[in-house]
């Protein structure tokens, strides 16, 4: 398939002898948004870890812009044009706001590429250009968010990678969060979304993968879904 | 008054030797998680770099330079031979191959050149004094502590002002996230084996400008308090690390200057009662490593 950007097919994740993500098989299309659903402990994140390379691939195949990805590490496989927001953010604490995205400018850019991209970022996230001083550590939870996002787009991604952006926010920022994830695919940015809310996800997603017990339950256009009651047997399964 | 201020010049210089030696085991520990016991023999490795150069003829200042390369590139052959391999492997397994590379290089210091102490020559104006108002004060004292002064500012310009220095310091709390941003890993930890090779050779320079001697058990001792130094400040900080060679520093100097004679022999263990001490109001250490040490 040439329209799509990230393909898994089979993918199993093993932590020991637990089977955490059992034969799946999905894709996010070129330019699409794809919201990869399921109660806690469905495998979500098992399996955008395992796209990222930071869990090895027990077995199955993931392909990122028609490349397998096997045995790449992480940093290679984010410098073949992939943004990770992780699970909690996990922004810098004790760096800088401005550090946070010098740090991910290092990897992805020249200095003179990377400082432009900074420039757009405080432009486009006007909270982080006015705390460009701060620790991180001392931002509100949407504001450190806005940073994971700010930090994964220093590498220009074609795909990002978000797991669960809305968790723990304010129901406000949880919209403005929204409102980005949109502009960025307005931007032509395919994005793989984790989404606890399924609801928000399913208004923004043209494709939806909902996960149970490490297998999918069902994938298809948002509209079938929200009408079926696999999502609601999905999220009671667990 | 007069031997105070004296004191407090040789406590400055040895407590700046320490601070190094651990500055250079907690960078490498708060991004790796490596407790590197052969950190010693890097010293070692140094100061025999210093040794050779001059057997060949080197001028003293050039074998000094030729010194602290010997120690950054010592550094950095253990990271890319013995650590990269276990790279991700829980902290003992760790420590153990770390003792493994020290006794490896004791071996081959003690047949290779000599298991007794080789003698190093420096021009006699090192070892020498010089007044000021009406006090005496040693030349390679007051070098060192200007030295170490350079060397922390240096650091702290790097840590804090150059991107490899931030991605340092992001690595320290969290490396697979930096690994997740793209940034290569591998460059990331050599840097920090390279700074802390560095630190060991500027520590090795100043100890063998003093002693005028190395010998294969040389990096052993002062890295062996470094040790304590970093356990004091916090293990995995790096500010710690330093006020934690200062102090123990403080203490060996003033322990030894002012305790009676009948006590000497028990100098140490004062010392390190003091340093329990510490640890049993304040476990984390003195400024503790504010993400927590990795495991």
């Amino acid at each position: 398939m040439s329209d799509t950007v990230l393909d898994v097919a089979e993918l199993d994740v093993r932590y020991g002898p637990v089977r955490a993500v059992r034969g799946i098989s999905f894709g996010v299309a070129r330019g699409g948004i794809t919201a990869l659903l399921g109660a806690n402990g469905a495998g979500k994140s098992s399996t955008l870890m395992a796209i990222a390379g930071v869990v090895p691939i027990a077995s199955g195949r993931v392909s990122l812009f028609g490349q397998p990805t096997s045995k790449a590490t992480p940093d290679a496989i984010v410098r073949s044009g992939v943004g990770i927001c992780p699970e909690g953010r996990r922004i810098f604490a004790s760096l800088t706001v401005e550090e946070n995205l010098i740090v991910a400018g290092t990897a992805v850019a020249t200095p003179q590429t990377a400082a432009t991209r900074r420039a757009e970022m405080m432009e486009r996230f006007p909270i982080l250009g006015e705390r460009r001083r701060q620790l991180a550590g001392l931002l509100s939870g949407g504001e450190q968010q806005m940073l994971a996002v700010a930090r994964a787009l220093m590498g220009a991604p074609r795909l990002l990678l978000m797991d669960e952006p809305s968790l723990g926010l304010a129901p406000q920022m949880v919209d403005t969060i929204f409102s980005i994830i949109e502009e960025l695919q307005g931007e032509g940015i395919s994005i793989l979304l984790v989404e606890q809310n399924a609801a928000l996800a399913l208004e923004v997603a043209n494709h939806a993968v909902v996960m149970a017990n490490g297998e999918i339950a069902g994938q298809g256009a948002p509209a079938d879904l929200q009408s079926d009651d696999l999502l609601k047997s999905a999220y009671l399964a667990a | 008054m007069d031997q105070l201020l004296q004191q407090l010049i040789n406590a400055l210089s040895l407590g700046g030797i320490y601070a190094m030696l651990a500055l250079g085991l907690a960078i490498v520990f708060s991004i790796v998680g490596l407790i590197n016991f052969a950190h010693g023999d890097i010293m070692t490795f140094g100061g025999y770099g210093i040794f050779l150069s001059m057997v060949f003829g080197f001028p003293p200042v050039a074998a000094l330079c030729i010194g602290l390369g010997a120690a950054v590139v010592m550094a950095l052959a253990m990271e890319r031979t013995a650590f990269r391999v276990m790279r991700g492997a829980d902290v003992i397994s760790l420590l153990i191959t770390s003792f493994a590379v020290s006794e490896i290089l004791k071996v081959l210091f003690q047949n290779g050149i000599s298991a007794r102490p080789v003698p190093i020559s420096f021009p006699a104006s090192w070892s020498g004094s010089y007044q000021i108002g009406g006090m005496t004060i040693g030349v390679a004292p007051t070098a060192s502590i200007l030295v170490t002064i350079l060397s922390l500012g240096c650091l702290t310009f790097v840590l804090r002002r150059l991107a490899i220095g931030m991605a340092m310091r992001a690595a320290a709390e969290d490396f697979d996230m930096l690994r997740m941003l793209g940034v290569r890993a591998n460059r990331v930890v050599a840097a920090a084996f390279a700074i802390s090779g560095l630190l060991a050779g500027v520590a090795a320079v100043i100890w063998t400008a003093q002693r005028g001697s190395v010998d294969p058990m040389m990096g052993f001792f002062p890295v062996l308090k470094a040790f304590i130094a970093t356990v004091l400040g916090g293990l995995g900080s790096l500010g710690g690390a330093v006020l934690g060679g200062f102090v123990i520093g403080t203490l060996e100097v003033l322990t030894q200057a002012f305790l009676p004679d009948a006590l000497a022999p028990y100098r140490d263990a004062i010392v390190l009662s003091a340093v329990i001490a510490v640890l049993l109001v304040r476990p984390d250490g003195l400024l503790p490593a504010r993400s927590g040490a990795r495991s």
